[in-house]
């Protein structure tokens, strides 16, 4: 573990050759560009078991991704920990990387959220989609407040 | 009956349609159907591969320095593999005959991190949930959380092992995913001295948690040694690259095909020119092709590649601690062992051993802290990588143009050579013990245990929230949906 991680931290997943699944990366792109204090980005595929190392140390946690069937523009939601390894072990559900942490630490994770973009179309080769980069636009401040929020809850 | 007799039924009418869609534990998008007649006896198995095109179309037309950065996105669970096949392809081309010392073991210490990663995810969360708990045991508890509740030191272990695999990797390829380490001609950077102290730091740990890993598959095979030796088996053909001197090597050498008796059909065949050896038939029922060994025939000429074949087909290991449970292995059970279907697992934990092993005698070797990283020639037309990726022989061949963009592109993996492999294994489990019995959850679990013991990489990364629900229909024959199982 790293002496001082930044308090939060920001998961995006997606492959940005899949069309819509590149919101999350792009997102992750943006917000390292801003540079904002106290917030690393780390960009992923997929999110996995070892994921639940990188949540050491950190006060907040915020997991962005594409999603299917998710009320346009996006949502957001507390995540807490669950075993929902059910449909895949190749990739893992924020819940369920929550829940490794858990069972690895034997310690409650920090607190996450997480914020998931509608996506629409995710064929190999695809560029984001129209409904996507509109999404992308709105999902844009409310991923800059939850970081300023999340920030703002350490020094609190 | 043999499994062959199950790809197609005599007569499909009348028979109840059972599918599993997608496979649970499984990279990508799978579906089994089976084809069941009154009684519930299995007239047909098939595993469907739905989504394995347009790869070749992506590459086309890319610079061919951006292939071995792109190709990575193909898949996010072996994106290492594909990055070195294709830098050894494209190696060709620049016409780097030799690398450099420095680039050919960083690019070996790279994949050797890769095969660690890829392999501990494998067993420790794709596999040992069956393995540990039963194929039938509660659903509820038959996931990594269950292991990690039963089995605390094992779930750390696995993460544990992967997070260094996953360290070896962003250290020789620059980055945690799309890594540019490896390019056309040699890699873009060696290890620093606190890069390399840092890895060796943990390396040992590594070795003997990978050694204690092979003994529990042996443990487990001991525990329930008839449904191990049993389960899925079939007999193969063999492909696998192996060392001139015939041992096992994940990295570069010839292509050696053996039959089922483990006898020559090829060996130390130079993989330039593969298609000699290999051809690949088309189904009307599968996006997936189905390659086979061109001296035998679409019919006969199926094969399976992956760490059962390599384990089992080199001469020998050329790390101590391997080669001797290699040997173990071989002799266990008479053999037979080494001919199960879950043998796969058992071999994928010697490989692990073998790649911790091979990273600790890199890092205390200094040509990984070299500045000697490129090497070239004269400029070809076309390029063939071959390497052992974590699930088997993966082929890249690509064809550029004088405008050095990619004419033609043709990628063979791991998962497609094996395809008819996989579908004998789930015929033989669906006739063994699916075969005139009331469907349960455990018993279609079966199904799954096999085409995992592959460790299938059905497509690539594509894994938005939502995007792959469980079901499993019962289909009447003229396509009413009679049930349908949910899980998660």
């Amino acid at each position: 573990m790293r002496q001082h991680p930044a308090p939060v931290l920001v998961l995006a997943v997606g492959n940005p050759s899949r069309g819509d699944d590149a919101l999350g990366p792009l997102l992750a792109d943006r917000l390292a560009a801003a540079a904002l204090p106290g917030v690393e980005v780390i960009t992923e595929f997929q999110l996995q078991v070892e994921n639940a190392l990188d949540l050491e140390g950190r006060e907040r946690v915020i997991f962005v991704d594409a999603g299917v069937g998710t009320r346009a523009p996006f949502e957001v939601r507390e995540a807490t920990p669950a075993a929902d390894f059910l449909h895949t072990s190749h990739a893992l559900s924020p819940e369920a990387v929550l829940a490794t942490y858990l069972r690895i630490k034997g310690e409650a994770p920090p607190p996450a959220t997480i914020l998931c973009v509608r996506g629409e179309s995710f064929e190999l080769g695809e560029g984001l989609s129209r409904d996507a980069a509109a999404h992308l636009q709105a999902a844009w401040p409310k991923l800059a407040s939850l970081c300023a929020v999340g920030v703002a809850e350490t020094h609190a | 009956m043999s499994p062959a007799a199950l790809e197609t039924a005599r007569n499909k009418d009348g028979l109840r349609r059972v599918v599993i869609e997608p496979l649970s534990r499984v990279e990508g998008h799978g579906k089994v159907t089976l084809l069941l007649d009154e009684d519930g006896h299995v007239q047909q198995a098939r595993l469907h591969i739905v989504e394995f095109r347009a790869f070749e179309k992506f590459i086309q037309g890319r610079p061919y320095w951006e292939v071995p950065v792109m190709v990575q996105r193909l898949c996010g669970i072996c994106p290492v593999s594909h990055h070195l096949a294709a830098s050894k392809a494209l190696d060709q081309v620049v016409g780097a005959k030799h690398l450099t010392p420095t680039a050919e073991k960083i690019r070996r210490l790279m994949h050797y991190g890769q095969i660690l990663q890829s392999h501990a995810l494998h067993f420790f969360h794709l596999s040992s949930p069956d393995l540990l708990f039963g194929f039938d045991s509660d659903v509820a508890r038959r996931n990594i959380m269950g292991v990690a509740a039963a089995y605390p030191d094992v779930a750390r272990q696995g993460v544990l092992l992967r997070k260094y695999g996953q360290e070896i990797i962003r250290h020789t390829a620059g980055k945690r995913i799309h890594g540019t380490g490896s390019v056309p001609g040699g890699v873009n950077k060696s290890l620093t001295v606190a890069e390399r102290d840092e890895l060796l730091r943990d390396i040992y740990q590594i070795v003997g948690w990978s050694r204690d890993a092979v003994r529990l598959v042996r443990q487990l095979f001991e525990a329930s040694l008839d449904e191990f030796r049993a389960f899925g088996s079939f007999r193969a053909h063999t492909l696998c690259l192996v060392r001139a001197d015939g041992a096992l090597d994940l990295y570069h050498g010839g292509l050696r095909a053996r039959d089922a008796d483990n006898r020559r059909i090829f060996d130390h065949v130079d993989y330039s020119r593969y298609w000699d050896q290999i051809s690949e038939e088309v189904k009307d029922w599968s996006y997936m092709k189905f390659p086979f060994l061109r001296s035998l025939g679409p019919e006969d000429g199926w094969y399976r590649v992956g760490p059962l074949t390599r384990v089992t087909r080199c001469d020998f290991i050329p790390t101590p601690l391997a080669d001797r449970e290699r040997r173990e292995f071989l002799a266990f059970d008479e053999g037979r062992a080494a001919l199960a279907t879950l043998g796969f697992h058992w071999a994928r934990m010697i490989e692990m051993l073998h790649a911790a092993e091979s990273i600790k005698d890199l890092l205390h070797d200094d040509d990984v802290l070299g500045h000697d990283l490129m090497a070239g020639g004269e400029r070809q037309a076309r390029g063939v990588g071959v390497i052992e990726a974590p699930r088997g022989t993966l082929i890249h061949h690509y064809r550029v143009d004088e405008n050095d963009q990619v004419a033609r592109a043709n990628l063979i993996v791991s998962t497609t050579h094996n395809n008819q492999a996989m579908n004998n294994a789930i015929r033989e489990v669906a006739r063994r013990y699916l075969d005139g019995r009331t469907l349960t959850e455990g018993l279609l679990n079966h199904i799954e245990v096999a085409v995992r013991a592959f460790d299938p990489c059905l497509s690539c990364a594509t894994h938005a929230m939502g995007k792959m629900p469980l079901s499993v229909q019962l289909v009447d024959a003229d396509g009413t949906l009679v049930d349908t199982l949910v899980r998660g």
